[in-house]
């Protein structure tokens, strides 16, 4: 690469992740700009996001525009640290543009990256496991209404050290509809049968909002079989939770109806995009999906307000525990994190919502990763 | 999840509902295949293997060849469907309605209305439509607008392997009689479909494409080709809603009315012939309930008003294209 002048390219967001959609530029060319501002929102299958700037410079030429669909690795834009005459640009340009060869489906592991179901006493759970070290598995567990892709951005990342097993709690995703009484020790269980089946001794718990509370629960009733437990906005920390999303969120038929509740899981509601909508109206349309999520919502929201209270058992619980928020979560607010016993790891994320790992998903991992080797 | 054909989304759905639900029976012309001849009952599944397979795992009992006599098996399948069974007939071309239209028009959409609620009729019937496959104007038609015309029947017309299964699921859970109109040239789309049964919502439209500036309505094979006419036009700086119906009836007024005030442009695809068509329909809808909001006259895309062609080159050139719909759209940006 010529002195002085640096590629931005289309970054690779999750294994699954092939190309991007540019959504909206956030600089202009001619503008300076730093190294961790916000560039450019690039849009996937999964999620809108804002792809911040990998270096400092002058941003010289944005070439990918607007709406245009790119492999992942294709130019987006190039910078420059010093100057560098305009011909010199073109000419990078054209030998990029001439040189590159995107990556082959199979070459980026999205076609050997297949969820798989297996049957446990008459129940179907779906799971899609990534990486193959040595070490202690790491178990991803969703939150209300999501599935085992709202780890999209932080299972890779784990899976580089660790075996990690997204799950699809019951209810959920590919899993069975059927939810029982729909409460924490059932989904606690649910997991605990799958980690036997999957034949994981021991495990690092990983849990986002419901699956936080699922997780605790399995955690403190079979702690020999947990080695750390990490929450994200959990429940069971406080008696709120906004329950104008909740049934917003089981009500709403159309995309267009659920935006604006699942906006309301972001800080940022431009992340939101529309692939994002039509993979939770698919599942919602699911037979049993709505009822599996009613009979949950009814036993864990019960009267509006959080059924359960785990606080009180933080002490008594002799595993690790870190506990992360997103300080902008507007569905379980970050005020739980307070009063919470020393022994506990607590994480306050600025600029992030409830679906903090996947709105902070750097941050976020690296807090996990940084957990996982204590 | 996987990747599944058109064909095999309409297969996976009747294999679940009839697991499901015994009351559930397919009957038609060479459903099975095969007729009577022993070792060689499953050699078609339907003249293009949609039912391929069904026989094997629900016997004669409930998977049924019937006589080539729409008028007889239309009429059998809804005595069928008022007395308890939940019939998919399968009427081969949309083209042979006219030798069972009475068993529909008078039987199947009336019975309910005339005992006063106290009948129902739970009867589907997939029908194949549409242009395409070189077989001349008594097997190309797509006369879906005359059932729709007609109350108390509703009419639904998939446009991708994932609404098909959704939307035929719940057209076999449906108490009223569904035309289920099947575009013969769809059977080898793929998309991700899901492996278990889903339904899709009656009279409830879907956006496949977003945007500001122009409002197009397509419906089954349509929406394919209006989607890659607003792939186009965006990259000419022109951003396209595209709103498929998915049922012509019930129709979903609301979402038409709310995206022709978002955008003030309309263009209507259609590929059933011009008049009294579902354009027509809903150009007439837009022009009594929305026309302040128009900035521009509506267009429509519809072929010409002749028989389906049978010389290649002509048909090609009666069915609406992408290019035709984009030069629709950019007639009415102005």
């Amino acid at each position: 690469m010529p002195d002085g002048i640096r590629a931005v390219t289309v970054p690779k967001w999750g294994l699954a992740m092939t190309e991007g959609t540019v959504v909206a530029w956030y600089a202009n060319e001619g503008d300076q700009v730093n190294a961790g501002t916000d560039l450019v929102e690039i849009e996937t299958p999964k999620i809108t996001n804002l792809y911040e700037s990998p270096a400092s410079g002058v941003l010289r030429r944005r070439v990918a525009q607007v709406g245009e669909t790119l492999p992942v690795g294709a130019l987006l834009a190039v910078l420059t640290e010093e100057e560098v005459p305009d011909a010199d640009i073109d000419a990078f340009v054209a030998k990029f543009a001439a040189e590159f060869v995107p990556e082959s489906v199979s070459e980026s592991g999205a076609e050997a990256l297949k969820p798989q179901t297996t049957e446990i006493g008459g129940r179907r759970m779906r799971y899609l496991k990534m990486g193959d070290t040595e070490s202690t598995p790491v178990v991803l567990i969703h939150g209300f209404g999501g599935d085992l892709n709202s780890w999209l951005f932080t299972q890779p990342t784990l899976a580089q050290e660790h075996p990690v097993y997204a799950i699809d709690l019951p209810g959920h995703g590919g899993s069975s509809k059927q939810v029982d009484r729909g409460d924490l020790a059932f989904l606690a269980s649910a997991v605990f049968e799958l980690m036997a089946a999957l034949e994981i001794e021991r495990a690092h718990l990983v849990g986002h909002s419901l699956g936080g509370a699922a997780a605790f629960e399995l955690a403190s009733s079979h702690p020999d079989r947990v080695k750390s437990l990490t929450l994200l906005a959990p429940v069971g920390f406080g008696p709120d939770i906004n329950m104008e999303y909740v049934e917003g969120f089981m009500r709403a038929s159309r995309p267009r109806q659920l935006r604006p509740f699942v906006e309301q899981l972001f800080a940022n509601p431009a992340l939101v995009g529309r692939k994002m909508l039509d993979d939770i109206i698919s599942y919602k349309r699911l037979d049993g999906a709505v009822e599996a999520l009613n009979i949950i919502a009814g036993t864990v929201f019960k009267g509006g307000r959080q059924a359960v209270d785990l606080a009180p058992r933080v002490a008594g619980l002799a595993i690790p525990l870190q506990i992360i928020w997103g300080e902008g979560d507007r569905i379980i607010p970050s005020t739980h994190l307070n009063g919470l016993p020393a022994s506990v790891r607590a994480h306050l994320v600025p600029g992030a919502g409830h679906m903090v790992h996947m709105e902070k998903a750097d941050e976020v991992n690296d807090l996990i990763e940084a957990f996982l080797r204590i | 999840m996987a990747r599944k054909s058109f064909r095999e989304a309409i297969n996976e759905a009747l294999r679940l509902e009839m697991r499901r639900d015994p009351r559930v029976i397919i009957m038609g012309e060479d459903v099975a295949g095969g007729m009577g001849a022993a070792g060689e009952q499953d050699a078609w599944g339907g003249v293009l293997g949609v039912t391929k397979g069904l026989i094997s795992e629900f016997g004669q009992e409930r998977v049924r060849d019937t006589p080539i006599s729409e008028s007889a098996f239309i009429g059998a399948a809804v005595g069928a469907a008022a007395t308890g069974l939940r019939p998919v007939a399968e009427l081969m071309f949309i083209d042979f309605m006219g030798v069972c239209l009475d068993q529909i028009l008078n039987q199947a959409a009336k019975l309910r209305y005339m005992f006063g609620g106290r009948a129902t009729v739970p009867l589907v019937i997939r029908t194949m439509y549409g242009a395409g496959l070189r077989a001349a104007s008594q097997h190309s038609q797509s006369l879906y607008p005359i059932f729709t015309h007609i109350p108390g029947l509703k009419v639904v017309i998939p446009s991708s392997p994932y609404e098909a299964k959704g939307l035929l699921i719940r057209a076999i859970r449906d108490d009223d009689p569904v035309i289920f109109c099947e575009h013969k040239m769809l059977y080898d789309e793929t998309e991700e479909v899901p492996d278990e049964a889903y339904t899709i919502p009656f009279g409830e439209a879907n956006f496949t494409r977003e945007g500001e500036d122009v409002t197009i309505v397509a419906i089954g094979r349509m929406v394919k080709f209006a989607n890659e006419a607003a792939d186009r036009l965006t990259a000419r700086g022109v951003a396209c809603s595209v709103i498929d119906p998915r049922t012509a009836s019930p129709l979903d007024e609301e979402t038409i009315l709310e995206s022709v005030k978002e955008t003030g442009r309309l263009v209507v695809v259609d590929e059933a012939s011009p008049r009294c068509n579902l354009a027509t329909d809903i150009v007439a809808l837009v022009a009594t309930k929305a026309f302040s909001a128009l900035k521009a006259p509506v267009n429509i895309v519809a072929p010409p008003h002749t028989p389906v062609p049978f010389s290649p080159a002509l048909e090609d050139a009666y069915v609406p294209s992408p290019a035709k719909i984009e030069a629709a759209a950019l007639a009415v940006m102005g």
